[in-house]
């Protein structure tokens, strides 16, 4: 076995040229996912983590493009792939799963037609042997009576049948890779439940890893081993996830975490951040979180801090320079959530 | 205040949507008409000051009861009372119009709920327009400064336009809308579920602040148990239309007695629990149109005794501190108070 990362993102700008200026939705964004990893990528509105998915399966549309950084799939550099090569790499490779399941289905075609297309494209299989893996994928991600259902259309399924459907059809090719955005956004609480468990379950039995882009923190918290928090198109802190949520390092995560109603705590007044999420024209100098920072010093305003080592991960800010002595650690005292 | 009653009561109350195909097309296909019971003998109270949540899953009826307590959907069967005049009793046209200032409504989507091409200061002026709250422009311009500091945005706000500003402060403006009729009882059907975290406390604190300020009463529509913990003060559970279970806060979440309620609590996600496997839930909600026999809850529960779960629909039986359930496991003791 080697032991280098399943997915490597080295330094990863999108940009989008427009009249009124380039537009860097991600903006210098380094990660990376081992085999049989589950990794969150959490963020607000405006922070880059959709693109950022994008970018992975080379999914952006013009104007927008890679500026610079990489993507390594096992080793190998996949951002200057060729589209016809990309499209070998989706659905083979890479699977994905996107927050609306009926826009990943096509409404005019039987849902196993669509997987038996998936499955025929990638491997080198037969239609009776594609069929028949089909049955047994939608049976997996527990669709009652797979062998009937295989021939209903999209709309003759609930939401969360759908989303079973559409995350048999991510794994029928058998990816290393999962990538799946805001999977259970669009669903029930109790469905959500299901398919977070089904998502989970599936990627451990077969070893695959996953990249798990998401708003919300209950659903972090539940499902994955590390955690990437991204903020205006910056990563802002990554670390094991009982870390990161228990003991956020960055200001911007320790408001996040504070701010979060949970169903545990009692009713006391929500902790606040002040203003919300700058929006791409406006994206402040410096660490772009200060305007919005109670800690933010001098510094903050002027340089951009790069994700500095922690114990088991990076974050990103300047209260854990370890040149700066007299601040070292500063933010460690009130770095508790909840 | 004299009045010992509840401030916001309903009674009974239950919509049904006639859902069928034209009357040709049933003709031909040889159908018959299809109906959609969105709320079933629907029944609760609300004391002045306090906030009642509304809770449950899409196809619960959340949203209609929230129509029909506003006075925008008439109830099929049943009453909906407020401050003592029933909303929708013939001929008190007087009683009714003079209620309707003191109750308003916030939307969950405030890009929705605000007109693109006025400026928000006409928007919040149009309530007081309408209700001739102010004696001349001046004072209303005056009046829109008032409520527009009162959530938080500046009085100069007014001149702009509702894209100028972000999802938080939209929202902001739709409560200041809200506020500018002077209403007592607010309805908010998922206030924040389209704002993100961050906003969603800036927003959450206001509408506390305010409710305290001004003595509101609020009837809180939501899906999120915990926003829900967070801002009321009784908690009722919605299946398919139904009431299963209404319980003062604490009591709901540290002892839910109805299989629905616990389900819904274990199946939320937690912030503790790193790398927990929830799957205790067991298959879906089922279709609105097409809801089970007896207990609708029966085919997903574990207490289904496969009888009376079955054949009768429970009734709603009152345990007492506030608290109800609607279940014939609770009622025949078969679930007890502590969790399984």
């Amino acid at each position: 076995m080697i032991d280098r990362p399943l997915l490597s993102i080295r330094d990863l700008v999108v940009e989008f040229t427009t009249r009124r200026g380039v537009l860097r939705p991600v903006d210098g964004v380094g990660f990376d996912i081992a085999r049989g990893e589950i990794l969150g990528v959490v963020g607000e509105s405006g922070a880059g983590k959709s693109m950022m998915g994008s970018a992975v399966v080379g999914l952006i549309d013009r104007p927008g493009r890679i500026a610079s950084g990489a993507v390594l799939l096992d080793g190998e550099p996949i951002h200057r792939l060729s589209e016809e090569a990309m499209r070998r790499i989706r659905g083979r490779r890479i699977g994905m799963v996107f927050q609306d399941p009926l826009t990943s289905l096509n409404p005019l075609l039987r849902i196993g037609d669509q997987i038996v297309e998936t499955i025929r494209t990638h491997l080198p299989v037969g239609e009776a042997e594609a069929r028949r893996r089909a049955i047994a994928a939608l049976d997996e991600v527990g669709i009652p009576a797979a062998a009937r259902r295989i021939d209903s259309y999209p709309h003759e399924f609930s939401g969360g049948m759908r989303q079973r459907v559409v995350i048999a059809l991510a794994l029928a090719a058998e990816p290393d890779l999962v990538i799946a955005d805001e999977p259970t956004t669009a669903l029930d609480v109790s469905v959500q439940a299901q398919i977070i468990a089904l998502l989970k379950r599936l990627c451990r039995e077969r070893g695959a890893a996953v990249m798990l882009i998401t708003h919300d923190m209950g659903v972090i918290a539940e499902a994955t081993d590390r955690v990437a928090v991204m903020y205006a198109g910056r990563l802002a802190e990554i670390g094991p996830t009982p870390d990161v949520l228990t003991r956020p390092k960055h200001p911007y995560t320790v408001g996040l975490m504070r701010s979060t109603p949970s169903t545990l705590g009692a009713g006391g007044r929500l902790h606040q951040i002040p203003g919300s999420m700058p929006g791409l024209r406006a994206i402040p100098s410096g660490c772009a979180f200060h305007p919005r920072c109670p800690k933010a010093f001098a510094r903050c305003d002027r340089e951009r801090p790069d994700p500095i080592p922690t114990a088991a991960g990076a974050v990103a800010c300047w209260l854990y320079d370890p040149e700066d002595p007299a601040l070292s650690g500063a933010g460690e005292a009130e770095g508790t959530a909840t | 205040m004299s009045d010992p009653g509840p401030f916001v009561s309903t009674r009974g109350l239950g919509r049904v949507f006639d859902v069928s195909k034209p009357w040709l097309n049933r003709m031909i296909e040889r159908e018959e008409k299809v109906f959609l019971t969105a709320a079933e003998n629907v029944t609760f109270d609300i004391p002045r000051g306090e906030t009642f949540a509304l809770v449950g899953e899409s196809g619960s009826g959340k949203s209609t009861i929230a129509k029909m307590i506003v006075g925008l959907l008439r109830p099929s069967s049943g009453t909906v009372t407020v401050d003592g005049v029933d909303l929708f009793a013939q001929g008190d046209l007087a009683g009714q119009t003079a209620l309707r200032r003191r109750i308003q409504m916030i939307f969950q989507d405030p890009y929705a709920s605000l007109n693109p091409r006025w400026r928000v200061g006409d928007i919040i002026a149009e309530p007081v327009r309408a209700f001739g709250l102010e004696a001349d422009a001046r004072a209303i311009k005056r009046r829109v400064g008032e409520l527009l500091e009162q959530v938080g945005l500046s009085a100069l706000d007014g001149i702009k336009y509702p894209h100028e500003f972000s999802g938080g402060q939209r929202q902001r403006i739709c409560i200041a809308r809200a506020l500018a009729s002077k209403p007592e009882f607010i309805v908010c059907d998922e206030p924040t579920s389209a704002l993100d975290v961050s906003v969603q406390s800036q927003v959450l604190n206001l509408m506390r602040d305010l409710q305290r300020d001004l003595g509101l009463t609020y009837l809180m529509i939501s899906h999120d148990l915990s926003v829900v913990r967070y801002m009321a003060d009784h908690i009722g559970v919605l299946y398919l239309g139904r009431l299963v279970e209404t319980a003062p806060r604490a009591a709901l979440f540290d002892a839910p007695r109805h299989p629905y309620t616990r389900m819904l609590l274990d199946a939320a996600p937690r912030l503790d629990a790193f790398g927990r496997t929830a799957e205790t839930v067991v298959g879906e909600i089922p279709d609105p149109i097409d809801r089970p026999s007896g207990c609708h809850f029966h085919p997903r529960c574990t207490h289904n005794d496969g009888t009376r779960c079955v054949g009768e629909a429970p009734e709603r039986l009152d345990l007492g501190r506030g608290r109800a359930v609607a279940c014939h496991g609770v009622e025949e003791g078969r679930i007890g108070e502590g969790r399984p």
